[in-house]
C-alpha cells in the first residue's frame, strides 16, 4: 500500500466560490499539505502556476476572466518556459459526459465531479502522483495519454500513424522551468 | 515543493505524433506503507469537513440569496448575456456545493435550473413561473430546513421541478438533437 507525503507537495487551487475554496484548503491540509496557493479566476492562477510552480493544479471548470479549460490550455503548452506536465484535476459541477471530454482534450489528467468528497479527491491525488501517463504531442493537442488502457481487443481506426522514426533525449521541460531566467 | 527526479525526457517521434515520457517526477512523494499503518488521510479529511459543518448553513444561505438576487436582476433588466451569466454561475455553484452543505435536494434543483439556462432555445420563453418556481424551492429547502419531513418533501419537490424542467426542454429542443441527447444523458455526478 502506497501513503503520500502531501507535506512535500505543492498545491494551486483555483475555484470562484469561496466557500469551495475553503473546503478544498481543509481537505488538502488535513492530507498533510502544507503549501495551498489559491486563486478565484484563471488569470489569477496562470500567474501563480509561473511563479509558484506547484506540483499539482486542482482547478473549477466555470470561472470568471478566463475558465478552467482555458487554464489547462495555457499550462498545456509545450513551447512555454513554465512547467507543461504538471497534473491538472479538475473539480466541478458539471456532470455530462461531454464535458469528461471537453476537458480531456483541453489536457486535463483527471476530472473529479462535484459534490467533492475527500475519498474522491484523494484518489485523483494519489492516481496523478502515482500513475502519471506519457505526454502526447499531435498537431492538435499536447496533454496525458487519454487512452488508459491498451486493449487488444479494439476494432476501429487506428488514428495514430507512422512507424516510430526516433528517439530524442532531451533535458527535462522541468528542470528548464525552474532555472531562473 | 517536492523534491522532483530531475531524469531526462524521452521523445518517441512518430510519424504524426510525439510520445513524450520522463521518470515520474513526483515519485519521492510515494512511500509505501506496511498493512499496520493505521494513518488513515481520508478519515482525517472528512473529519476536518465536519468540524467546518457548523457554517454550512451560513454558506448555503449566503448561496441561496445570490441566486435570488442574480434572479431579481434579471427581472429588473432582462436576459442579457450579464444577467444570465450570473444566474447560471449562481446555481450553478449551488449545484457543486450544496450536497457537499447537507442540501443535496437544493443541488438537485439547482441542476435542474442549470438543465434550463443551458439548454432552453430561448432564455425569454421560457414560462416565467419556470425559473421562478426553482429559485423559491432553493430558498425554501435551505431556509426551511429545521422543520419537520422537510427532507423528503425537499426531495419530492426537486423532483417534480426537475420533471417539470426536462418535459418542457424535451419540447422545445425536440428540433435540436445536440441538446436533446445532452439533456437525456445520465449524469456522472456521484450519487446519481
Amino acid at each position: 500500500m502506497f501513503r503520500i507525503d502531501f507535506n512535500k507537495l505543492r498545491f494551486l487551487v483555483c475555484d470562484d466560490n469561496p466557500h469551495m475554496r475553503r473546503i478544498l484548503r481543509t481537505l488538502l491540509h488535513s492530507f498533510g499539505a502544507r503549501e495551498v496557493y489559491e486563486s478565484e479566476d484563471g488569470a489569477t492562477a496562470l500567474e501563480m502556476y509561473s511563479h509558484y510552480v506547484p506540483d499539482i493544479v486542482i482547478t473549477d471548470w466555470s470561472m470568471p476572466i478566463f475558465d478552467g479549460l482555458e487554464l489547462a490550455q495555457m499550462i498545456r503548452q509545450p513551447e512555454s518556459k513554465g512547467n507543461p506536465f504538471a497534473p491538472i484535476i479538475m473539480l466541478t459541477g458539471h456532470s455530462e459526459k461531454r464535458r469528461v471530454t471537453v476537458a480531456r482534450d483541453a489536457g486535463v489528467t483527471e476530472f473529479l465531479a462535484k459534490p467533492i468528497s475527500a475519498k474522491g479527491l484523494y484518489q485523483r491525488i494519489l492516481n496523478v502522483v502515482a500513475n502519471p501517463r506519457p505526454f502526447i504531442k499531435t498537431k492538435t493537442y499536447f496533454g496525458p495519454d487519454r487512452r488508459r488502457n491498451s486493449s487488444n481487443a479494439y476494432i476501429g481506426p487506428e488514428r495514430r500513424v507512422g512507424g516510430e522514426v526516433e528517439v530524442l533525449q532531451q533535458p527535462s521541460l522541468l528542470d528548464k522551468a525552474r532555472t531562473p531566467v | 515543493m517536492a523534491k522532483h527526479n530531475r531524469g531526462a525526457l524521452e521523445i518517441k517521434a512518430f510519424a504524426d505524433h510525439h510520445v513524450i515520457t520522463q521518470p515520474n517526477p513526483l515519485s519521492s512523494v510515494l512511500r509505501r506503507v506496511g498493512g499496520k499503518n493505521l494513518d488513515d488521510p481520508v478519515a482525517r479529511a472528512e473529519k476536518a469537513l465536519a468540524g467546518l459543518s457548523g457554517q454550512f448553513k451560513n454558506w448555503m444561505s449566503i448561496e441561496a440569496d445570490r441566486l435570488s438576487a442574480a434572479h431579481a436582476t434579471i427581472l429588473r433588466l432582462g436576459f442579457t448575456d450579464e444577467t444570465c451569466e450570473e444566474l447560471f454561475r449562481a446555481a450553478h455553484d449551488i449545484k457543486g456545493d450544496a450536497a457537499t452543505f447537507g442540501y443535496p435536494s437544493a443541488g438537485a434543483a439547482a441542476d435542474s435550473l442549470c438543465r434550463i439556462i443551458e439548454h432552453a432555445p430561448e432564455l425569454e420563453r421560457v414560462p416565467s413561473n419556470l425559473i421562478a418556481h426553482h429559485i423559491s424551492a432553493i430558498q425554501a429547502i435551505v431556509h426551511e430546513r429545521t422543520r419537520l419531513d422537510t427532507v423528503s418533501m425537499a426531495g419530492e419537490l426537486s423532483r417534480e421541478l426537475r420533471g417539470v424542467a426536462d418535459e418542457y426542454l424535451t419540447h422545445a429542443n425536440r428540433d435540436r438533437p445536440e441538446h436533446l441527447e445532452a439533456i437525456l444523458a445520465p449524469s456522472i455526478a456521484p450519487g446519481n
